[in-house]
């Protein structure tokens, strides 16, 4: 105890300083296979980034003389029926799914905070309703409900964001007003209110600051399911536009036919869909085990 | 507890009325291009065009009433003779299917279920009879080599998409020993063990899938019930393991995984869609992909009322019959 008084002032001030780098030090220590997903998205994020320079062909280059091509020097994956270059195909893959993923995945937060904090914030009547809407909502099974509005939006990225985003985003929404409700039985909200702080003021200032874990818990559970619900609706034809590279789309009917012929056709989008949905989940994990001790072990 | 469930179900019709609304909504912004498409495949059936299309589906009045039609509580002007009828869900109708031929909605609904719901149950029962064991397995001999294995199998198995999942069983035996599921569907009624050697496939699928969140559910559970003194007395009493697990632990540990049945479901008739449409079975979630290809919108909005009433009705079947399983909790 003696010790932690001790400490000069300079030296604590670049303690803080290093917290993110204590943080991954603490990440790498006690979540090694956590930090193992961490880079793997790293890596998936920094291959989305520079697909145009890192894919060797362009998606739809078709070169119809090599169709079929196993895995040789030239097409390090292969090629499929219309002889294009899978490497390339795959590696824009990345870039579709984690654009979707993420956009999608901020959507589902920004819904969740808007409907959950205002139906927890002002509760009430106002709150009896929107939940009951939300039980309603969260009763529909989720593919059905994506599928229907799908079917009417149209195939089409920013279609399948809004969808995934705003469907995601109600059922988020449970979880945030949850929160919302615990912090209005707190202390220190009673006694800014008290003081005379106004509803906005005490909205801005103490329940959206407090609920930011929450909205952390939420992205990091969701970001893998959304990107494996728009593969699944992009397998079933109603995601993306069969000309975007899509990893469910790629293994969808129209790929089906060739498959036997050309086996790696089915192997390397839903290995790929996996490894990024499986490192995505534990990276989340282990940051969300780290950041909060009271969910270690869930 | 009278009380309880007669109030349980009582707040079950505001929540029935509100998705009767999702329901309705969710198909009526059909676009219009969207109607150009459908007259275009009604051609085949008769004389179609664009006005009585708008006829047939009712989009030719505002959208309450619409609803209320729908739902019954307005008549339905029929379409060719013009006499109104009170034609809707509390006629117990759903509407008639827009491919033309006789079949109303619930027809074609009844028809389907029995493959969706035995590919259902057979998927729950694969999924916990895989998950329990491995689950309570895993707690008994926590952060040992078994219990990492089966942590990071289920972890492994959250991740994996079932339709690649189906894809890759369709093909890879295929190539390596000539060997395809069977992809024509057989009724219960002709051959029972063909039927179960159709639906086996897609069930283990399906069922693994499940299993990895219900393993992870039972795992938690069980370690939180070993730590618990009546447990230790067990020990202490010298019972031998498999009677303090068997006979003290499991019961205990268990019962919120019933729970985690009810929460499963969406996740399972997702499943299902998926599956029945890889493995060629005539259920459900075959009819509603067919509905969305043809754009019959009366029949989507069919099977998504049933399926989600469903959720609804079995969710709270486990609500009320949870005492039963765990009688610390009482209800007033």
């Amino acid at each position: 105890m003696s010790q932690v008084r001790d400490i000069p002032v300079q030296e604590a001030e670049t303690k803080r300083r290093n917290a993110l780098a204590d943080f991954f030090i603490r990440l790498w220590k006690k979540k090694p296979l956590g930090t193992i997903s961490g880079i793997i998205i790293l890596i998936l994020i920094f291959v989305a980034i520079f697909a145009d320079v890192l894919a060797p062909y362009g998606y739809r280059e078709m070169h119809l003389a090599d169709r079929f091509q196993g895995a040789s020097a030239q097409y390090l994956l292969g090629t499929d029926q219309f002889g294009r270059d899978f490497l390339s195909r795959i590696i824009y893959g990345a870039r579709f799914s984690l654009i979707v993923g993420l956009a999608a995945t901020a959507l589902n937060v920004v819904i969740a905070v808007l409907i959950g904090g205002i139906s927890g914030f002002l509760g009430g009547k106002l709150d009896l309703v929107v939940q009951r809407f939300v039980d309603a909502w969260m009763a529909f099974p989720g593919l059905l409900i994506l599928l229907t509005i799908m079917s009417i939006a149209g195939r089409g990225v920013p279609q399948i964001i809004l969808v995934l985003g705003i469907a995601g985003g109600i059922g988020g929404s449970r979880v945030v007003r949850g929160a919302v409700i615990g912090i209005k039985e707190n202390d220190y909200f009673l006694a800014a209110r008290a003081i005379g702080s106004t509803k906005m003021r005490s909205l801005i200032r103490h329940v959206l600051p407090n609920i930011m874990p929450v909205v952390i818990i939420i992205f990091s559970i969701n970001i893998g399911g959304v990107i494996l619900s728009a593969a699944a609706l992009s397998f079933l034809g109603y995601g993306l536009p069969a000309a975007i590279p899509e990893w469910g789309g790629m293994l969808s009917w129209e790929g089906r036919r060739y498959m036997e012929q050309a086996p790696w056709l089915a192997l390397w989008p839903g290995l790929c869909l996996t490894i990024v949905v499986y490192s995505l989940n534990m990276f989340g994990d282990a940051v969300r085990d780290l950041l909060d001790p009271r969910l270690r072990g869930r | 507890m009278r009380a309880y469930i007669i109030r349980r179900l009582l707040l079950i019709i505001p929540t029935l009325f509100l998705l009767t609304i999702l329901v309705f909504l969710s198909v009526r912004f059909i676009p219009g291009d969207v109607i150009d498409v459908i007259v275009g495949r009604m051609i085949h059936y008769g004389d179609f065009d664009r006005e009585t299309l708008e006829r047939m589906l009712g989009l030719d009045v505002p959208v309450h009433v619409q609803y209320g039609r729908w739902i019954g509580v307005l008549p339905t002007p029929d379409w060719v003779t013009g006499e109104s009828h009170f034609k809707g869900l509390l006629q117990g109708t759903l509407g008639e299917s827009l491919l033309g031929d006789d079949w109303t909605v619930e027809e074609k609904i009844i028809g389907r279920l029995p493959v969706t719901i035995e590919l259902g149950v057979l998927a729950l029962v694969i999924g916990l009879v895989i998950a329990l064991p491995v689950g309570i397995y895993s707690a008994m001999r926590q952060d040992t080599a078994a219990d990492y294995v089966g942590r990071s199998a289920a972890i492994i198995g959250m991740a994996t998409p079932n339709f690649w999942l189906a894809t890759m069983v369709m093909i890879f035996p295929a190539i390596w020993w000539g060997w395809s599921p069977p992809m024509e569907y057989i009724p219960f009624t002709e051959d029972p063990l063909g039927n179960l050697g159709v639906l086996i496939i897609p069930s283990v699928i399906l069922g693994t899938a499940l299993s990895a969140s219900t393993m992870r559910m039972t795992r938690t559970m069980m370690l939180e019930v070993l730590r618990q003194d009546y447990i230790r007395t067990a020990w202490s009493k010298g019972l031998r393991e498999r009677v303090v697990v068997v006979r003290h632990a499991i019961k205990n540990a268990l019962i919120p995984v019933v729970t985690l049945i009810g929460m499963q479901l969406p996740i399972l008739i997702g499943g299902s869609v998926i599956m029945e449409n890889i493995f060629n079975l005539p259920g459900l979630g075959r009819l509603m992909v067919n509905a969305l290809e043809e754009r019959d919108y009366p029949m989507v909005s069919g099977v998504n009322l049933v399926f989600a009433t469903a959720v609804v009705g079995v969710n709270l079947f486990i609500d009320l019959i949870y005492p039963y399983f765990d009688p610390r909790v009482r209800y007033r």
